[in-house]
């Protein structure tokens, strides 16, 4: 366990390296001035632009200048935001937790539909319902998200009445932070009329966010249920007596799952980015949406530090997918 | 993207007819079916990869009569036509049949041209992606080592991010525009390309008659792409299809980010973008360009599922 550890961990250093080195060109590769990039500040006397240039680093050998680059960040140093001047870092702290309760959201319901659709699936395969999960599947799997949510705003909030159109929580409830999360933060300030704005501000984009995750995961249910299912100990299990649910609930589950748990894993990265997309239609205060209006107020070091965080955390957790795939499928700890 | 491995199993269709090379071939009359009418044949029995296939023709047919089968011009405003619903009565002497947009153009025409600009972001980038992938994973399969090293790491790097962090990342680079989002796009797949190309390489260099020709004296270039390419089409071909899906639904997303197309161009992205702010007045606006882009999406999506169910066989004997 330990060796694959680390060598689970050297393959990720190469690839943090290589999303720093990327973050960190993204400046040098503007067209137009690093210096006005970095301090958002255009025409400004040449006095001014030495001393930024100096305060920058910008006047020192690349290679130093990557070097202090990667040794700020990694103590959480990502330069001040142009706009607010307040330092990046912050600012994507203070909105993560947004993001983190959309994402979780979202990877709740996928799973909760998901797997038992695709289950369902496998099991009656080639009747009515195989071919409906697949069908509507392979719809969520194509469908632009973007224009997904703007449907569900234009059914239930516009037409039904039913969820409010945008935002975190209605703006009559003033609930202190304490976690960040608002359902968790609403309740310990046991507010039931908070928790219940929260939740319906939260339903829309996480069935969004979620479609695409839920779609994955049905098909891939689907497909190695199916698999496990052909297998010799299913037979066994069948031959003894045992019950259509027990065979499918107890043998043919858990081992069908395996695949599923990565897969799950790999859609946090997709979780992220259709965050970017989900966020700016519901107006969800998270990093997809700082990072959006980031770009178009060319708010650069926000830019930087958004996408190397995002990077950051997708690798994080599938490293973490990985080490527990090594937890649940013991044959894969020692190749 | 759609990872080419990352679906399900194809449907176990029992081959009816006897296939050459099988039992000796002896009892064969006639000469066996060449490898197109033999894909042809898989792919015509899967019904959801033929829909596709009819909306992928209807779509290049759309796109490429674009001016033709239009009613209007994308561009021309209708003053007094701003805002209407769908509806086949005249308006002024005009009939929109799927109403105006927020500054009275007409919606069927501008989707209509969004169809040549989706599939000329799908060509363009699914192209360029396709030229460099091949190559690289060429090389990478040829070249083993740290050529090899260099270049597989490179990919995991930008596998590592998801696709619309990566082109958000490029565009903020090279700055918002069609033509950008084209290339960002191109960049995000290259890795799936170079992999698949990789792994097929590496398949096909331990066989015999990759041997044989080098023995003829074949050079390392020959032997790469008129040797070699030709036997690693099948997943490339299958990719480059669900590729084009990828093309639209992520230009779309950066259209609609207002990282791609920029307004005016009838681009269905940032049509559904600048019609954001009628969402409570005016369904059509947000329905229909969206609409579009999920069906251009599911056709490419169901003949790349297609595709992959017909070649595959072939992959595997």
């Amino acid at each position: 366990m330990f060796t694959f550890l680390l060598k689970r961990l050297g393959l990720v250093l190469p690839t943090f390296l290589g999303i720093t080195i990327l973050v960190f060109s993204l400046i040098r590769l503007l067209p137009g001035d690093p210096v006005e990039a970095l301090s958002g500040e255009r025409g400004m006397t040449p006095e001014r632009y030495q001393r930024l240039l100096h305060e920058f680093g910008l006047d020192r050998p690349l290679a130093v200048q990557y070097g202090e680059y990667v040794w700020k960040a990694l103590h959480g140093d990502l330069g001040l935001s142009t706009i607010t001047h307040e330092p990046v870092f912050h600012e994507f702290i203070a909105r993560f937790p947004a993001t983190i309760e959309l994402s979780v959201c979202a990877m709740l319901l996928a799973l909760l539909i998901g797997l038992p659709a695709g289950i369902i699936a496998a099991v009656k395969r080639n009747t009515v319902w195989d071919y409906s999960v697949m069908g509507a599947s392979l719809t969520g799997f194509s469908m632009p998200i973007f224009w997904w949510g703007l449907l569900l705003i234009l059914m239930f909030s516009v037409w039904l009445g039913w969820t409010p159109v945008s935002g975190r929580i209605a703006i009559e409830y003033d609930i202190a932070p304490v976690t960040g999360f608002m359902l968790i933060d609403s309740l310990l300030a046991s507010d039931t009329g908070a928790f219940k704005s929260a939740l319906s501000h939260l339903i829309l984009p996480s069935i969004a966010l979620g479609t695409i995750p839920l779609a994955v995961i049905a098909r891939m249910t689907r497909s190695s249920m199916l698999e496990v299912l052909r297998e010799d100990y299913v037979r066994t299990a069948r031959a003894k007596g045992a019950s259509t649910v027990r065979v499918i609930g107890i043998h043919a589950l858990r081992n069908a799952l395996i695949p599923v748990v990565t897969t799950a894993g790999l859609q946090v990265g997709t979780l992220l980015a259709g965050a970017i997309l989900t966020e700016t239609i519901f107006s969800w205060p998270g990093i997809g949406k700082w990072l959006v209006e980031a770009i178009g107020r060319r708010d650069y070091p926000a830019v930087q530090g958004g996408i190397l965080l995002s990077a950051t955390t997708i690798i994080v957790v599938n490293l973490v997918v990985d080490m527990l795939y090594g937890v649940i499928n013991p044959r894969i700890r020692h190749t | 993207m759609v990872e080419f491995s990352l679906t399900p199993e194809k449907p176990s269709v029992e081959l009816p007819l006897p296939l050459a090379g099988e039992g000796g071939g002896e009892g064969l009359v006639g000469a066996p079916p060449s490898p197109l009418d033999e894909l042809w044949r898989d792919f015509r029995r899967n019904r959801g990869a033929m829909i596709g296939l009819a909306v992928v023709i209807a779509l290049v047919l759309a796109a490429l009569l674009a001016d033709v089968i239009a009613p209007y011009s994308p561009r021309e405003q209708y003053p007094d036509a701003v805002l209407k619903a769908p509806s086949l009565t005249a308006i002024g002497g005009h009939v929109f049949v799927l109403g105006t947009d927020p500054v009275g153009r007409d919606q069927l025409s501008r989707l209509i041209h969004g169809t040549r600009l989706s599939l000329l972001i799908g060509i363009v980038s699914v192209g360029l992606s396709l030229s460099f992938g091949v190559v690289l994973g060429l090389v990478a399969g040829f070249f083993r080592g740290g050529v090899e090293f260099t270049i597989m790491r490179l990919m995991d790097i930008m596998l590592a991010l998801p696709s619309l962090l990566l082109a958000v990342a490029v565009v903020a680079i090279l700055g918002p525009g069609l033509t950008n989002a084209m290339y960002a796009i191109a960049i995000v797949m290259l890795p799936h390309f170079v992999r698949l190309t990789r792994a097929a390489v590496i398949g096909e260099l331990t066989k015999d008659y990759v041997q044989a020709s080098r023995i003829a004296g074949a050079g390392t270039l020959r032997l790469m792409f008129d040797t070699v390419l030709p036997n690693c089409a099948a997943p490339l071909i299958v990719q480059a299809t669900l590729g084009f899906s990828t093309a639209i639904l992520d230009a779309a997303a950066l259209g609609f980010l207002g990282l791609g197309a920029q307004p005016p161009t009838p681009e269905w992205g940032s049509m559904l973008a600048s019609a954001l702010e009628f969402i409570q007045s005016a369904w059509w606006v947000v329905t229909l360009p969206g609409l579009a882009i999920l069906i251009a999406v599911l056709a490419f999506n169901l003949m790349g599922d297609g595709l992959r169910d017909a070649l595959d066989p072939r992959l595997k004997r």
